[in-house]
């Protein structure tokens, strides 16, 4: 609980991943969500670390816009999300 | 797949964040920042111009200073200039820089502007949706101007690639919320419905995103996707888990969009359509069903996917609140949970089925389960399950298991942790007393609270004890007993000292013929105390002396010299020398009878709302449970009642309408009934004895007797209705007035100001204003919550013909109300012509999800138009035989319901309206008023005649007017209030 909103939070080795929802949002739903976005990291970095996500932090950007915008889930096709990201990588 | 090499492309800011990373101190760690913002800035100024890379690259670089927590304060125009690079890469660091470091520069915004809309326009998606996403993560006014009328318009395009419709939908999301005036609806908002049936599973939740919040303000323009939204619904629940391939989350078929569906449909009323409803009823119960079907994963995503849709599907079946059979399908399953190894389902399981327990078709489904809860309430590790455990417990008691779970309750509470023990102590106390058969176990409950945590017993809960015990002769001497002994123990808490004071000096003599209680027992028992505990308490007891002595002659002796003690009568506490000096006078001046009518037994109070729940109610947003402290918390949440509180040492007198509850702005204090207490009559003794000083302050005694009163009597309904969360009741149809609503309106009759209605989330306070035909109304709504209550929308109805009778306009209010905080609507109101119903108030929100909706009457009443008329005798009854017609007259004979003080009775005449005509009855006890009604299509003079009768204890009231129905009408309105 944080505010008038909740903190949904997963842990992945030392890194915390966490988002802030309306406390009458799906706990489970977002939680789910938050691994399906670490799902894609994992994929788009190849076995991503800690250092993938300081050094490329503009990349993880692009992955955030693709997956959540305005505060809402957008796509959650992995499939999807990874084609999107590898045609934005292959532009100059 | 190609794997992303560190810092690929730009080998100086992979250097620099490397040399940041091996800064062995925070010193060194700004000295390199400084270094590198110089070396950025020069190149900025510098002559040479940059190219794009080097510009991506130092614009880059200040983004990750300043995400390291470094202001940073250029870079802007750099940023801008990327934005209309023609290279992806260039172009996305632009924004992302502008989307994280937005500047309010106007100069900027209007170049920033210019870029998005260039990219907006240039049919290449990536940077469409670039553009889009910038607009999505800034969401400024200003953004929401320029491109608020774009964006619909790209989202519905025929020829918009999916990725960008995705982005539109929730661009303009993000661009609604943020100033929902700017986004006009119009012929897209069909179109946009219809995206539910969209190929693209990404552009179907992108779109159902959008439409859950805009369906929130204009049902009506969206209820076409109640249709849509079942049909998908049902393709994907039916789906096998691999139909949906990319969309489906192991093994579940696009969890997450199927939670967004089933959160749209909860925002309206079940389907009107009955293929509609079948479909749909069918989709649920394959919901359930999958839940009992084995896992295809061992995963816990797996299951985690599942039961996000399931807790989803159980929503909306409480949400309907009419399809018994889903609703104990659900409770069954939530019932599987409360043992799940799973914390997290647990703990979700306990808090779904709190709302279950308040439907009627599932409450006996839930009680089912009252072992487990009780179980979990003493097993579980985690203090929030614990909490969730507590609030069900407290959600399924009724009579039939109230002295389980009341001991269990009890039980817990010696081990509870001190954060939740208050609100334990409060639900504790309001389910004894609500469900209490007989009173001897609601007394034991309360003293064994008090025993157990006498710490957290507040104030509330003690007054009520007294409240109870006053009003039932059956249980005084039982109480008495009790106390007595309770008081034995060597260490017994101070609140179980003030209740025993106060239970003994009432009650004491109903066990001194066991002379094992004797009067000299009592009070040595009593005096044991007196030196440990506080002055409040000191106070108490020396008003239980007094009475004492008045209860039991032979104790006069002994009390006296206590009270002559120099350690009273000289008492540092003003307070308790007074007490002390006081009744010493009056212990030797008044005779025995004086003494008995002074120290008479406290008459019975009022029935009316019970403190406790009032306080818990106060307590009490569902998600406020961790923060429970008391004085300040109250205190604050005592400002959204709108009142200004006077504190005890403001109130020159004391104030019979002091209410624990009610606007604490203390009403005219004509208009509240003053029931004749031991307090008011104890001041009035001493003012006219010379012996003693009259009272300057409110006594502790006084301030607690005020609290006790009520300032108007409260209906027994509302004594402990539990306001359930009530169905939303569609756009359409408005539920019918609640059931106190017509109390409620009663108590208003005779005044304009005060609390209309509380609830545990909602407290809504009026003040209002009349002249002529014209009235102004301020409602204020309070949330009493730390939730915000979203989609608020009070709204005034005219049921019938009221439309014609009387206008009122609402202004609209805020949409949120934040918790703990207050909105204000004002009302003008108009009054046509006579009418006999007053306007409903329909108030609808949600809260914490729920759609909580809720109709009162709205305090306007026929009186509230009066014009107050003077006149002499002689006019007087020659009008009064003007209106002799049979029909012109009504007339009550009634039994008085409060105490018939002429005082009281002319200050409600008052407040209802008419002038107050003296001389001109013949017999000066009988009151008569005259007063004209102002509409605007017509005058009504009205003649009233109030006889009460004090021996018989009735009233006979006459209205006479011009107009039959409002005769009567007005004589059923005034007669509630006597």
């Amino acid at each position: 609980m944080f505010r008038n909103f909740k903190i949904i939070y997963r842990r992945y080795a030392g890194l915390y991943f966490c988002i802030c929802v309306d406390v009458s949002d799906n706990n489970l739903a977002y939680l789910e969500a938050i691994h399906n976005f670490v799902e894609v990291l994992n994929e788009y970095f190849h076995n991503v670390c800690e250092l993938d996500l300081v050094f490329n932090f503009y990349k993880v950007y692009t992955v955030v816009d693709e997956m959540f915008l305005a505060g809402e889930i957008r796509e959650t096709s992995q499939t999807k999300v990874l084609k999107q990201l590898l045609m934005l990588q292959s532009l100059e | 797949m190609p794997a992303v090499s560190k810092g690929d492309g730009m080998r100086g800011l992979a250097v620099f964040i490397s040399d940041i990373r091996n800064c062995k101190s925070k010193e060194a760690e700004i000295k390199r920042i400084n270094k590198e913002l110089a070396n950025i800035r020069s190149k900025f100024k510098g002559d040479k111009a940059l190219d794009g890379y080097s510009k991506k690259k130092y614009v880059c670089k200040l983004l990750f200073i300043f995400l390291l927590g470094h202001d940073i304060d250029f870079g802007h125009m750099e940023a801008v200039n990327l934005l209309s690079s023609n290279k992806y890469t260039e172009k996305q660091i632009g924004y992302l820089f502008i989307s994280v470091l937005v500047n309010s520069n106007s100069e900027l915004i209007r170049l920033i502007n210019n870029a998005i809309k260039n990219d907006l326009a240039s049919r290449n998606p990536t940077s469409m949706c670039l553009a889009l996403h910038c607009i999505a993560n800034v969401g400024s006014r200003e953004m929401g101007e320029a491109f608020a009328a774009d964006i619909p318009r790209i989202l519905v395009a025929g020829d918009s690639m999916d990725s960008v419709k995705q982005s539109a939908a929730l661009c303009l999301l993000r661009l609604y919320k943020a100033s929902p005036d700017l986004v006009p609806m119009g012929e897209w908002t069909a179109r946009v419905v219809h995206l539910l049936n969209d190929q693209h599973m990404g552009v179907v939740t992108a779109a159902v995103s959008l439409i859950t919040c805009l369906c929130k303000k204009n049902p009506d323009d969206f209820k076409t996707c109640i249709s849509l939204a079942v049909s998908r619904l049902s393709r994907i629940v039916s789906s096998a888990s691999t139909d949906l391939q990319d969309y489906t989350y192991y093994f579940v078929p696009a969890p997450w969009l199927s939670v967004k569906l089933l959160r749209l449909l909860q925002c309206y009323p079940p389907p009107e359509d009955a293929a509609v409803k079948g479909r749909l009823v069918e989709c649920l119960e394959t919901v359930l069903n999958k839940a009992q079907e084995p896992p295809k994963s061992k995963k816990v995503q797996h299951s985690n996917a599942k039961n996000a849709i399931l807790f989803e599907t159980i929503s909306l079946i409480i949400h309907y609140d009419s399809e018994p059979n889903l609703l104990v399908r659900a409770c069954n399953q939530l019932g599987q949970f409360l043992q799940h190894r799973e914390t997290n389902l647990r703990y979700l399981a306990l808090e779904s089925m709190c709302t279950l327990a308040s439907s009627e078709f599932s409450h006996e489904a839930v009680k089912t389960h009252i072992d487990t809860v009780i179980n979990a309430l003493k097993t579980e590790r985690d203090v929030s399950v614990r909490q969730r455990a507590a609030d069900l417990l407290y959600a399924m008691c009724d009579r039939s298991n109230a002295k389980q779970i009341v001991s269990e309750m009890l039980r817990y509470l010696e081990t509870a942790d001190y954060a939740i023990r208050e609100e334990i102590v409060l639900k504790v106390a309001i389910l004894a007393e609500k469900y209490a058969v007989d009173y001897s176990w609601y007394v034991d409950t309360i003293l064994n609270l008090i025993r157990i945590a006498g710490d957290y017993v507040s104030e509330e809960v003690w007054y009520r004890v007294l409240q109870i015990v006053t009003n039932r002769d059956d249980v005084q001497g039982y109480a008495a007993k009790t106390v007595f002994e309770a008081l034995q123990a060597p260490a017994c808490h101070e609140n179980m000292v003030k209740v025993g004071g106060y239970i003994l000096g009432e009650f004491g003599n109903l066990i001194a013929g066991d002379p094992r209680s004797s009067p000299p027992v009592q009070f040595s028992l009593l005096h044991s105390k007196f030196h440990l505990c506080s002055v409040a308490t000191r106070a108490l007891l020396l008003s239980t002396y007094i009475k004492f002595i008045n209860l039991f002659p032979e104790t006069k002796a002994t009390i006296q010299g206590v009270l002559r003690a120099g350690s009273q009568l000289r008492n540092a506490d003003v307070e308790l020398q007074q007490r002390a000096v006081e009744y010493l006078t009056l212990s030797s001046v008044a005779s025995t009878d004086v003494l008995a009518t002074v120290l008479e037994e406290m008459p019975p109070f009022p029935e009316r709302e019970s403190s406790i729940l009032a306080k818990l109610k106060r307590k009490k947003g569902p998600g406020a449970a961790s923060g429970l402290d008391d004085g300040r918390r109250d205190a604050s949440n005592n400002d959204i009642n709108g009142g200004v509180e006077p504190t005890a040492s403001t109130l020159s007198t004391p104030s019979p309408s002091a209410d624990l509850l009610g606007l604490r702005a203390a009403p005219p204090p004509a208009t509240a009934p003053a029931p004749a207490s031991a307090g008011n009559l104890l001041v009035d003794v001493f003012s006219d004895s010379p012996a003693a000083q009259p009272s300057l302050g409110p006594t502790p005694e006084e301030a607690f007797l005020s609290e006790l009163e009520p300032p108007a009597p409260e209906s027994p309904m509302g004594l402990l209705a539990d306001p359930a969360p009530v169905a939303d009741p569609g756009p359409e149809d408005i539920g019918p007035p609640i059931p106190e609503a017509d109390e409620l309106l009663n108590k208003f009759v005779c005044k304009n100001n005060g609390v209309l209605f509380e609830n545990q989330l909602l407290q809504i306070g009026v003040k209002s204003e009349f002249r002529q035909n014209l009235g102004r109304m301020y409602l204020f709504y309070g949330n009493k919550t730390s939730m915000q209550f979203q989609n608020f929308a009070p709204t005034v109805v005219h049921p019938g013909d009221l439309q014609t009778q009387l206008a009122v306009q609402t202004k609209r209010v805020a949409t949120q109300v934040d918790g703990g905080a207050q909105v204000q609507q004002v009302l003008n109101i108009e009054c046509l012509r006579d009418f006999l119903t007053p306007p409903l108030l329909l108030v609808r929100f949600r809260y914490g999800g729920a759609p909580q909706s809720l109709t009162l009457k709205l305090p306007v009443t026929i009186n509230k138009f009066f014009q107050p008329t003077e006149m002499a005798a002689q006019d007087f009854f020659q009008r009064w035989k003007q209106l002799s017609l049979p029909l012109q007259e009504a007339q009550k004979i009634f039994k008085a319901n409060h105490p018939m003080d002429a005082e009281v009775t002319k200050a409600k005449l008052l407040g209802f309206g008419s002038a107050l005509l003296d001389n001109v009855d013949p017999n000066p006890e009988n009151f008569v008023g005259a007063g004209i009604i102002q509409t605007k299509a017509l005058q009504v003079g009205c003649l009233l005649r109030l006889e009460p009768n004090a021996q018989a204890q009735m009233y006979r009231l006459t209205l006479r007017t011009s107009k039959e129905p409002v005769s009567r009408h007005l004589c059923e309105l005034l007669a509630q209030q006597f």
